[in-house]
């Protein structure tokens, strides 16, 4: 990736938050809405100390099942097996996509219903399946929505969230023919309708997973719609799609993470749907598919696995939580992000899935404030991680060198001199007052535009005198 | 493509250990000392030398001798945050020598605190100073936090009655988890009426260079919480200049009415007979 890449992605990424920063409707849906969301959250998770305890459990189940990583997959991978699961590996989006498309073909397959799945996203699989002549319909609410509008979703848990009931209906009013309403039950029931009789028309149910099993090769789904049970019943064939870091080792393992999962993503104490799929249709069941597949997706996690710091991220249960609670996230929305996963997992998880220098803004974009951390229930440190990143893209540390395939790639010489200027002052503590003097007294002919700081704000006036020499003079007058 | 080996995906490593966690070490308070150290930190000395001043005689108002040691700059912050980590720890260690006595450290900001606290041990990882970076992270403590826990510090409120909003800076609240702390000692003032704004955790737009990097979300970040403050009371303090820099020079732009202080600042106001 060369420089220009990064200026360009990184300059695309300016636009859209402008875009966004003076997009009112959107600024006002999202605020609304986050504030609902971290207000659900404290409530569902008030005992403080109840919940400090099931995230240390949680990050705890996840931070095992990471150590282990390697050996549960193929532990999953053999009990599925056993199980008349059939288990592919995917090395990247598109492989997973062929991977897709060759279990279509062999079933001559012209619909897929989906469930919602963010690593179906990260494949932009329903683009790459229309280019074959087969139709993916989303079957979740909020996916349905998006799909309809032709947009991407812009929250990992609630896809169109960007949108108000009003925008939702005029949209549905144009592409489905229902009535304008600001009923939301009627809204959802007109959805409902729709979808139901596509379930029974589709070839193929393709779902995501939010938690595998190893021990009992148990896929677990959770939703609130009844959609993923229909997608991965009423289809005569099942395709799970899942991350390679979803796997957990025991199925008691599942308990804290659902719990906190649910309560961390939208409040409830647990989803109305919880579905756990270990095989297909055995002779004596009268439902379910007859053929089940699950692809694993590696797609950059496995690299970004090595590194015993960057593994962090993919301890994420992807709840959303860090979103919901983001003061950038909550002022610019998902799509300005321009990426699959947005918020503050979007920016520590995407440089590892689509390139660090395609997504060059990103880890600046944060103020470090930590509220993401403070709710993450599997307490993944994503501040420490974004200096992290932040190091690895300029390539600043000789004693722990960067790691990343595309380090370095942001450094300028520019900006590496001046902060080698900076220290060099901040090392000799004689010069360094010398220089705030110079700065103290130099602010008066010193233009009162510093740039981007007083676009907003006055400059900063330095006093008139400077705390050690407030000291220097109390010293002497003694 | 029905392959059911894991050879295809890159080869994984399995011992490394997960990186200890800043927030996982505890802080222990010492007795009450005879003498601390101060460290001003770069923003206090330039621009808000009053602050120092009052954290300092504060202090002394203990009876504890505060140590200044002229030849002190900057905790590396700026440089550690942007991602130059030779040069911070460069700058960091520099400062190693600034407190060869076992006494405490004490800083008038939640950020350096926050900074010496949990990344000098991180940042040394590695390096044949880690243990002394460990050493002097064990004994920083950001001032207000001392004063109320370690100084037990009762405040005599002086001053006429008064509405004031805390804003408590994201290190404070967070990397050092003493949100508390601005609230009992405002709270010990009788005649100061503490107003909570909206949304009183949610960042100010600081962030150090995020505020150049990113100006258009931290404009809107600073808006925000401007409005929040005045919708709250006309005077607001704080224990971090960062934020009061950000916020007072936005309030000053807008020409928006609201007086932002240095919480040490106006501790040290309110209890003077002249208040």
């Amino acid at each position: 990736m060369t420089l220009k890449t990064d200026h360009l992605a990184g300059g695309q990424f300016y636009i859209r938050v402008q875009d966004a920063l003076a997009n009112a409707p959107i600024r006002a849906n999202f605020r609304k809405a986050m504030d609902g969301l971290m207000h659900k959250r404290a409530t569902a998770l008030e005992d403080t100390q109840e919940r400090e305890s099931l995230r240390e459990l949680a990050a705890n189940v996840r931070l095992r099942a990471l150590a282990r990583l390697p050996e549960l997959l193929i532990q999953l991978e053999k009990k599925c097996q056993s199980q008349g699961i059939q288990v592919h590996w995917a090395q990247d989006a598109q492989q997973a996509c062929e991977q897709v498309l060759a279990i279509c073909q062999q079933r001559q397959a012209r619909t897929v219903i989906k469930g919602k799945s963010m690593v179906s996203e990260e494949m932009e699989l329903n683009h790459f399946l229309a280019e074959a002549g087969i139709e993916a319909l989303e079957s979740d609410l909020g996916e349905y929505i998006v799909q309809l509008a032709q947009e991407t979703p812009s929250h990992i848990i609630m896809p169109a969230i960007h949108k108000n009931t009003q925008q939702i209906s005029q949209l549905m009013h144009e592409k489905t023919g229902t009535q304008l309403s600001h009923d939301v039950a009627y809204l959802t029931e007109c959805a409902r309708q729709q979808l139901r009789e596509r379930f029974q028309q589709a070839d193929i149910g393709l779902s995501g997973v939010n938690f595998a099993v190893a021990e009992t090769g148990t896929l677990c789904l959770v939703e609130n719609e009844g959609n993923g049970r229909l997608t991965t019943s009423v289809p005569s064939c099942h395709i799970a799609v899942m991350g390679i870091e979803k796997v957990v080792e025991h199925l008691e393992d599942v308990t804290p993470l659902l719990s906190l999962l649910t309560r961390s993503a939208t409040g409830q104490a647990i989803t109305t749907y919880f579905n756990m799929i270990s095989r297909p249709r055995q002779p004596d069941e009268k439902d379910g598919p007859e053929v089940v597949h699950l692809i694993l997706v590696d797609n950059g996690r496995a690299h970004l696995y090595q590194d015993p710091e960057l593994r962090d991220t993919l301890r994420c249960i992807r709840c959303g939580a860090c979103m919901n609670h983001c003061p950038v996230y909550t002022r610019i929305g998902g799509h300005a992000y321009g990426t699959t996963y947005p918020g503050p997992i979007g920016k520590i998880l995407m440089p590892h899935l689509t390139g660090f220098a395609n997504n060059a803004a990103l880890p600046s974009a944060s103020t470090l404030c930590g509220a993401c951390a403070e709710v993450c229930p599997v307490k993944i440190p994503i501040p420490d991680i974004l200096v992290r990143l932040r190091r690895e893209a300029v390539n600043g540390d000789q004693i722990n060198p960067s790691v990343m395939a595309e380090k370095g790639f942001k450094r300028t010489w520019k900006e590496a001199l001046a902060w080698q200027l900076w220290a060099y002052l901040a090392q000799r503590p004689r010069l360094y007052q010398i220089a705030t003097k110079i700065a103290r007294l130099g602010h008066y002919w010193m233009p009162q535009s510093l740039g981007a700081w007083t676009q907003v704000r006055t400059a900063p006036r330095p006093a008139a005198k400077s705390l050690s020499q407030l000291r220097r003079d109390a010293e002497k007058s003694l | 493509m029905h392959t059911s080996s894991s050879s295809k995906v890159a080869p994984l490593y399995t011992n490394a250990a997960p990186a200890q966690q800043a927030s996982h070490r505890l802080k222990v308070y010492p007795p009450k000392p005879q003498k601390v150290y101060f460290f001003a930190t770069c923003l206090v000395d330039l621009f808000y030398p009053d602050a120092g001043m009052a954290g300092i005689q504060l202090l002394e108002q203990q009876g504890i001798e505060v140590l200044y040691p002229q030849t002190q700059t900057c905790c590396g912050q700026p440089a550690y945050t942007s991602g130059y980590h030779d040069q911070a720890r460069a700058v960091a260690q520099a400062q190693f020598d600034l407190f060869p006595e076992p006494w405490p450290i004490v800083l008038p900001s939640g950020s350096c605190a926050g900074m010496m606290r949990q990344h000098y041990p991180q940042l040394f990882a590695n390096t044949p100073e880690q243990a002394n970076a460990q050493a002097i992270a064990n004994r920083v403590f950001e001032l207000t936090d001392f004063l109320l826990h370690v100084c037990q510090l009762q405040l005599k409120d002086e001053g006429k009655p008064i509405k004031v909003a805390l804003h408590t800076s994201c290190s404070a609240r967070r990397e050092l988890g003493i949100a508390h702390v601005g609230e009992t000692l405002l709270d010990q003032l009788a005649q100061v009426e503490r107003i909570e704004p909206k949304r009183t955790s949610e960042c100010c737009g600081f962030g150090g260079t995020f505020a150049v990097r990113h100006p258009q979300i931290s404009a809107a970040m600073v808006e925000d919480k401007t409005q929040a403050l005045i919708d709250a009371a006309p005077h607001f303090v704080t224990t971090d200049c960062g934020c009061l820099m950000n916020i007072q020079g936005h309030a000053e732009k807008t020409r928006l009415k609201l007086q932002g202080e240095h919480l040490l600042s106006f501790l040290w106001r309110r209890t003077q007979n002249d208040a």
